[in-house]
């Protein structure tokens, strides 16, 4: 088991996505710990601030943690085009900003929950006895309520670090490397090997800094400072060990972006193996939002990446209307000067979505073509992704081929294709790039309309490497050079189990031999 | 008139809770003076521990004063008055988390006496109430007997050299053996110190048996005060009451024995 290549490769990214998910955790932790700790102390005697902060920190939790992510993102865009027209500076909401807030947050209720209620619950024959010693209020507090609820204090402290620790894995959508960049990237490309490990990295973080703080705590409790020397020295260690490998690696020139499914990662790495061809390093930012990347890339947080023009049309254009090929393109790239993005030009495939039946079906009813299934759809059942039926592409295709099906369902992508083979439905809205549809003999029918728009993959550069030769020179080999049929086939290995770069390395044999 | 024996003046003190509709004392007066040991007697509810409390600013009297040694204690900084004054309280009140030295050492920590010091006045005062320094220093409080940990209560009390002792119920816990034994090594502190004392029971044997004078509080007043002699000249009911059942208890209490030796 441990001869699969993937375990290696998994083995030799840990440093890198240990370290960041090291330092983003226990930021987040410490700055989670700096606010709720004063915060606990000055309400756990005033019942209605009391009453607001836990409320205010309860509602916090119940926002998933994906979800808060997400939301810090757009909150310090909008935060950084303030700043930025107020007093000339924006900031970076990508990645680690974001994150380290967001989890702070995350981590506030533990912390002033417990602090609160291992204040309130000291028996008050105590805090009585200290005054009556004559301890002055301050003193009353430090050397009886706070030790006397220490060991609540810190129970609370280390589910923090543990939910921050879990949490953390979910920031690699925004951009912040973790140890969610095996999680993401494994899900995706059906690599369980990846996902196995970084479940149990993180797993294995999170005990270990919870068991060196309940070894501060007993240390604190006991007054035995061995304890706590043990303790802290273990987590200073654990912060040196997992710190020091990924800030001494070199730091790496380009900053390659990839969304969050297979096709992406391939090409992420096949961008990557072209740069390190002509001696140019690279780090991968994986797993990232479809408007997450956009923004980083033109906030210059990414350099480069491959986005599909159809894509770009609708969500940052924010164009309904569907135009020819030749004159989307035009206009994208008019549109994307704007941002002073660079269009480094098509790859030669799209990854559009498209109506997708077995082959032998559509022989058998004769259908080819979108406008062939109109006299049909009435008994047929039709399957999409999560997106699909809410997306302009759908009502396009509606309207132009007069398209009602008895039943619609909304589904995984990945069990799409099984399901249409199967029987199971009729006829579903898959991508045109998806090995899948080689897989199970699928047959993509023809949109003679144009109703849906072109998604052709375009390799785009960020405004600060627009003017970058050596770049363009390098990833200009793989403009025009990637069919279909080449990428349908990279994307069914990569979904079979080999990693991204063994596919990458494939696909480039095969096209840089044309 | 002479002041300089007046150590605690409660002078027609009042004091209400929750606003105003809880009256706790009401006009209370009394005169304790230096050197004497003065019980307060009174039920649950009666306003005696309130009454206490006055006398280290604890709680604040809403009218009349408090004075010690000559001064109303309205004049003074209630913390430095609290370390001034010892204070025992109702089954001990120790800090779980510290030794027994450093229970015992925390007033005159807070006053800033040097370590050595405060380390020499813990055995001292360990060996004061009857408790070997080298055994208890080091334990903690959940190690001791009840009897014990009250002792250490006493000596904490004592650390700073207070002239004043207040005592809250100090000895209720305790097995009628252990309280004995207690009382009496107190009653020996308060005479070998000249400590003035004024201690709260519920428990009108106790106060005989180790007060020099005690005050009746039901309802927040003062219904009467003197020694046992002149208490039991009092025509108030409910002083009556008080000292008629330790009286009929020990009737009993000898009737009994003398049966069985008969």
């Amino acid at each position: 088991m441990f001869s699969d290549p993937r375990w290696s490769e998994a083995l030799s990214r840990l440093p890198d996505y240990l370290g960041n998910h090291v330092r983003v955790s226990m930021t987040a932790l410490a700055l989670g710990m700096a606010i709720s700790l004063p915060l606990a102390l000055l309400a756990y005697r005033r019942p209605v601030l009391r009453g607001f902060l836990l409320g205010i920190t309860s509602i916090v939790q119940t926002v998933p943690g994906l979800a808060l992510l997400a939301l810090f993102y757009p909150l310090l865009l909008a935060l950084s085009a303030l700043t930025a027209s107020w007093f000339g500076f924006g900031f970076s909401a990508f990645g680690f900003l974001p994150s380290v807030l967001a989890l702070a947050l995350y981590s506030m209720l533990p912390v002033a929950r417990n602090t609160i209620t291992g204040l309130q619950e000291i028996d008050p024959a105590l805090t009585e006895a200290a005054e009556g010693v004559g301890m002055t209020p301050r003193q009353s507090l430090t050397m009886v309520e706070l030790p006397l609820a220490l060991p609540v204090i810190m129970a609370g402290i280390r589910t923090a670090a543990v939910w921050v620790i879990g949490t953390a894995t979910l920031s690699t959508p925004i951009g912040q490397t973790s140890l969610g960049n095996y999680i993401f990237a494994g899900l995706q490309t059906q690599n369980w090997v990846f996902v196995l490990f970084g479940c149990a990295a993180a797993a294995i973080l999170a005990l270990a800094v919870d068991q060196f703080l309940a070894l501060i705590e007993n240390g604190l409790r006991l007054r035995a400072r061995t304890k706590i020397i043990w303790g802290a020295g273990g987590l200073v260690a654990l912060l040196l060990a997992t710190l020091t490998p990924s800030l001494t690696v070199s730091r790496a020139t380009y900053v390659i972006g990839a969304k969050t499914f297979t096709e992406q990662y391939v090409l992420s790495a096949l961008m990557s193996q072209r740069l390190e061809a002509v001696g140019l390093t690279s780090t991968p930012r994986e797993g990232l939002g479809s408007n997450v990347i956009f923004e980083a890339l033109a906030k210059n947080d990414i350099d480069v990446y491959v986005d599909y023009s159809g894509t770009l049309w609708a969500n940052q254009l924010k164009r309904t209307g569907i135009k020819p090929r030749d004159e989307l393109l035009t206009e994208l790239n008019a549109a994307l000067s704007r941002w002073k993005i660079m269009t480094l030009g098509a790859l030669g495939f799209d990854n559009a979505y498209a109506l997708v039946m077995p082959r032998k079906r559509a022989e058998e009813f004769g259908i080819r073509t979108a406008a062939d299934l109109a006299a049909r759809a009435g008994s047929m059942t039709i399957a999409g992704d999560y997106e699909f039926f809410s997306r302009p592409e759908w009502a396009a295709l509606r309207t132009a081929y007069n398209l009602n099906f008895r039943q619609q369902r909304q589904m995984q992508p990945d069990f799409m294709y099984a399901a249409v083979a199967s029987g199971e439905v009729d006829v579903i809205a898959g991508y045109t790039s998806d090995g899948l549809i080689a897989k199970y003999d699928l047959v993509v029918l023809d949109d003679p309309k144009r109703a849906i728009p072109p998604y052709d993959a375009i390799v785009l550069i960020s405004p600060k490497r627009a003017d970058d030769k050596a770049l363009r020179d390098a990833l200009l080999p793989l403009i025009g050079k990637i069919d279909i049929a080449a990428m349908r086939e990279a994307n069914l290995r990569a979904g079979n189990g080999e990693t991204p770069s063994g596919v990458a390395k494939w696909l480039w044999d095969k096209v840089s031999r044309r | 008139m002479n002041d300089t024996a007046e150590a605690i003046v409660f002078d027609k003190v009042g004091k209400t809770f929750d606003n105003g509709r809880v009256k706790a004392v009401v006009d209370v007066s009394l005169r304790v003076t230096t050197g004497e040991f003065v019980a307060i007697v009174g039920g649950s509810g009666s306003g005696k521990t309130t009454l206490l409390r006055l006398a280290n600013r604890l709680l604040d009297a809403d009218h009349g004063y408090v004075r010690i040694g000559g001064q109303n204690v309205q004049q003074s900084d209630p913390i430095a008055l609290r370390r001034s004054i010892g204070y025992v309280f109702q089954s001990a009140g120790l800090f779980p988390h510290m030794t027994v030295a450093e229970n015992i050492g925390i007033t005159p920590r807070l006053l800033g006496y040097p370590e050595t010091d405060i380390a020499a006045r813990v055995d001292e005062l360990l060996t004061l109430v009857r408790l070997a320094p080298d055994n208890y220093r080091d334990r903690y409080p959940h190690e001791l007997s009840g009897g014990e940990r009250q002792r250490v209560g006493v000596a904490r009390a004592l650390a700073a050299r207070p002239r004043i002792v207040l005592m809250d119920e100090p000895f209720g816990a305790l097995d009628p053996l252990t309280r004995d034994a207690l009382g009496d090594d107190y009653v020996r502190l308060h005479r070998d110190l000249t400590l003035t004392t004024i201690m709260i029971t519920h428990d009108m044997t106790e106060a005989m048996l180790l007060a020099g004078r005690i005050a009746v509080m039901r309802e927040g007043r003062l219904l009467g005060e003197g020694t046992p002699q002149e208490l039991a000249r009092s025509d108030n009911s409910y002083i009556k009451e008080l000292l008629d059942t330790p009286r009929k208890q020990a009737a009993r209490l000898q009737a009994v024995l003398a049966d069985r030796s008969a």
